[in-house]
């Protein structure tokens, strides 16, 4: 057997029977699904219905608030004004909307008066202010001799078809649906790069501390040692993730017949909103068929690509970090630089892809090596040309071979450096060595 | 005998700190090899290139004639100063795991892993692992991981420091042993006594060079000072002393002795033992009378601080 097999073995077996591997990979499942299933209950419970009153001394806008599921609306216009302001003060009403008498309507544009306790939340200021101006708007026209019933008659609601130049039909929301895809294969790679490297980074700097070290490379090259450890490392985190995903779908599943939230069969409630739910029924079919025509292999292989180029970019200079300095605590002033790329791909793949993926900014984080497997996964889903795909994995694999030999040539100084805390100036002094 | 290996103008530079300025040395199939230096003076740099952890800047060493290569660390067992093995990981399993990086198979470590532990008498600790076992204990593995995978050249580090008595003898023993059976052995240590009592040949590094080299005896002879430790009961002390005065350089001395007796130490200059012999039989009962041997540490300290 090859001295780095034997090595991947030592980190995989040593990796899989720590206690806290034990832990974390059937723990944590659990723990996921009982936050899914207590958000799930949390939000399918009844919010709290808030009382607003309405305070309409012209009368025309009374009707127009229509009770719902979180407010209901109450005509106080009887009542004195100030015994209501009395009364939202002490959490009678949630508020109350003061609307005068006013002869000319265009005076109503700054004459409404909405009095809470709590400031009210954007989408009822903005739901109410519609509700106000779409009677106004109303009321103009009729004033004006305008048939209001005719023109909702005439109203026509156009949805376009929308369509890509090579002939292919898209649904609207496809976006969301390519953003969300992209996401997850950046968030996993960003999750699996810190959790990962920084197990890498603790197993040299427990070599260190306990001083095998030097036994090790009398028998083999350090840069065998580094590339078997992180080897082994991942495949250790790759059955993690595995195990993580079946012990995931099968409690689930058990939730799901638990909670009796069985989708398949439809009760009556259903039946009786038989449209709607056909409705949401041929959406979720779209998604899935939506799902299905993106590219799926190619993602799958992009993906490995990019997970391999990104996690092993990053992972060799977690163990660099790590062969540098005596103690976890010492790795601080190291890891900023570490982290702060990846959190840029990531915030970039939220903000400037789901906006315009071919744009700039996104062209160019997608090329640089240390944010190109977050941020070019994410442009993937919507289509990126082959030529700028094989360009970013050149430039990827390019620096991870740099960043390899770097990371190695500090890690075989670093193995051997005690005591002393090493600056930044220091570690490029021994790449010289 | 002809070298097993050989150091060849080795230098070796950190930054601008030399480590190892020009270096040779040749140390004899079979022997036990003593390097010897202060703390700081470059004996784990070279120890460290002979392990093929780092690299000379130029120079070469060869082992066995050919010229240090990967495969070569089959052929060589190294115990570092600090001693170090996977805390958490079982006694056994390691010791098999490290066998293996060097390259031997996995049966034959097994077998080679039984006889050590048969040998030591800690067989039973095949399932513990290192964090449960003493320092001592620890080191007792050390020792074996060292030596199992029968290498042509062993190099201990320090190897007695952390053993108490007993168990730095059975160590000794085993050494010597390792040695009678034709490995080669490099020692490297503060503690004189030992490499008195084991070693064949020393080198000194002070400050980065080697500053002596040779067989035990060859030195020690090469700072012989033709000094001679006398006791005599004289009945005139103080007559003796002026006439010894005249012929050769005198000084007091103590060494242990049953007598309250005159003790001097008497430099010859250039005559005979017999000659002093001689003259001093007159003046009273001579009780004591041996040529004075510097000890490698009167030669370690008198060489190292003349330069």
């Amino acid at each position: 057997m090859g001295v780095l097999s034997l090595i991947i073995k030592r980190e995989f077996i040593s990796k899989v029977r720590n206690k806290s591997f034990i832990v974390m990979t059937f723990v944590s499942p659990i723990i996921f699904v009982a936050v899914a299933a207590l958000i799930g209950y949390l939000s399918s419970m009844k919010t709290e219905v808030k009382h607003i009153g309405i305070h309409d001394e012209s009368g025309m806008f009374v009707n127009e608030f229509k009770n719902s599921e979180s407010y209901k609306y109450h005509n106080v216009s009887k009542i004195d004004p100030k015994l209501l302001k009395d009364s939202v003060s002490q959490a009678n009403y949630e508020g109350v909307l003061f609307i005068p008498k006013k002869d000319n309507l265009k005076d109503y544009e700054k004459a409404i008066e909405y009095v809470s306790e709590d400031s009210p939340s954007l989408g009822f200021i903005a739901n109410t202010e519609s509700k106000l101006s779409e009677k106004l708007l109303r009321k103009n026209l009729t004033n004006q001799g305008v048939d209001t019933i005719l023109l909702d008659k005439s109203k026509i609601d156009v949805t376009m078809h929308l369509t890509k130049a090579s002939g292919e039909e898209t649904v609207k929301g496809v976006n969301e649906i390519k953003i969300g895809v992209g996401a997850i294969f950046g968030y996993l790679i960003m999750m699996f790069i810190i959790i990962y490297g920084n197990m890498v980074m603790r197993s040299v700097i427990e070599e260190k501390t306990s001083r095998i070290i030097e036994i090790i490379i009398s028998s083999i090259k350090p840069i065998q040692l580094m590339m078997g450890k992180i080897i082994g490392t991942t495949l250790a985190g790759i059955l993690q993730f595995v195990i993580w995903a079946i012990v995931g779908v099968v409690l689930l599943v058990v939730a799901n017949v638990l909670l009796g939230l069985n989708t398949s069969s439809p009760t009556t409630e259903m039946i009786s909103k038989a449209p709607e739910y056909n409705q949401l029924l041929s959406n979720v079919t779209i998604i899935f068929m939506e799902i299905k025509k993106l590219p799926l292999l190619s993602m799958a292989v992009y993906f490995l690509i990019y997970f391999i180029g990104g996690y092993f970019l990053y992972s060799s200079l977690y163990a660099a970090i790590g062969a540098a300095v005596d103690n976890e605590t010492d790795t601080q002033q190291f890891m900023f630089p570490v982290i702060m790329p990846l959190m840029l791909g990531v915030y970039i793949g939220f903000f400037t892809v789901m906006n315009e993926p071919h744009g700039t900014v996104a062209t160019i984080f997608s090329m640089i090596p240390f944010t190109s497997p977050i941020v070019m996964l994410m442009r993937i889903p919507f289509g990126v040309p082959f030529y700028e795909i094989a360009l970013s994995i050149a430039l990827l694999f390019a620096t991870f071979i740099a960043i390899v030999w770097v990371a190695a040539k500090i890690y075989r100084v670093g193995i051997l450096m005690y005591g002393k805390k090493p600056t930044w100036k220091e570690l490029i002094k021994w790449l010289k060595y | 005998m002809k070298p097993i290996l050989q150091v060849n103008n080795v230098v070796k530079k950190y930054g601008d700190k030399t480590a190892l300025n020009n270096i040779s040395l040749d140390i004899p199939q079979g022997s036990i090899f003593g390097l010897l230096g202060p703390n700081g003076a470059g004996k784990t740099s070279l120890i460290r290139i002979i392990n093929q952890i780092t690299f000379p800047d130029s120079g070469e060493i060869l082992l066995d004639g050919e010229k240090l290569s990967p495969h070569h660390v089959k052929h060589i067992g190294y115990m570092p100063e600090e001693r170090g093995l996977y805390k958490s990981m079982k006694v056994g399993e390691q010791a098999l795991y490290l066998a293996q990086l060097k390259g031997i198979s996995k049966d034959e470590a097994k077998k080679q892993l039984k006889y050590w532990f048969d040998k030591l008498e800690i067989g039973d600790w095949w399932n513990k692992k290192i964090q449960e076992l003493s320092k001592g204990m620890a080191q007792k593995i050390q020792f074996v991981v060292t030596v199992l995978h029968q290498p042509k050249l062993l190099i201990f580090d320090e190897p007695f420091s952390g053993f108490d008595p007993v168990n730095a003898n059975i160590i000794k023993d085993e050494i010597l042993e390792l040695k009678e059976k034709g490995s080669t052995i490099i020692f490297s240590t503060h503690r004189m006594e030992s490499v008195e009592e084991m070693c064949d040949e020393i080198a000194l590094i002070h400050k980065s060079n080697k500053l002596l080299d040779g067989s035990l005896v060859d030195i020690k002879k090469q700072f012989r000072s033709n000094t001679f430790d006398l006791g005599i009961n004289a009945l005139n002390p103080n007559q003796l002393k002026d006439f010894l005065n005249a012929k050769y350089q005198i000084e007091d001395t103590f060494f242990k002795s049953l007598d309250n007796e005159l003790k001097l130490s008497v430099k010859l200059n250039d005559r005979s033992a017999n000659e002093l012999l001689n003259d001093v039989l007159p003046f009273g009962q001579v009780t004591h009378f041996s040529e004075k041997i510097p000890s490698i540490n009167d030669i370690f300290i008198q060489t190292v601080t003349n330069n």
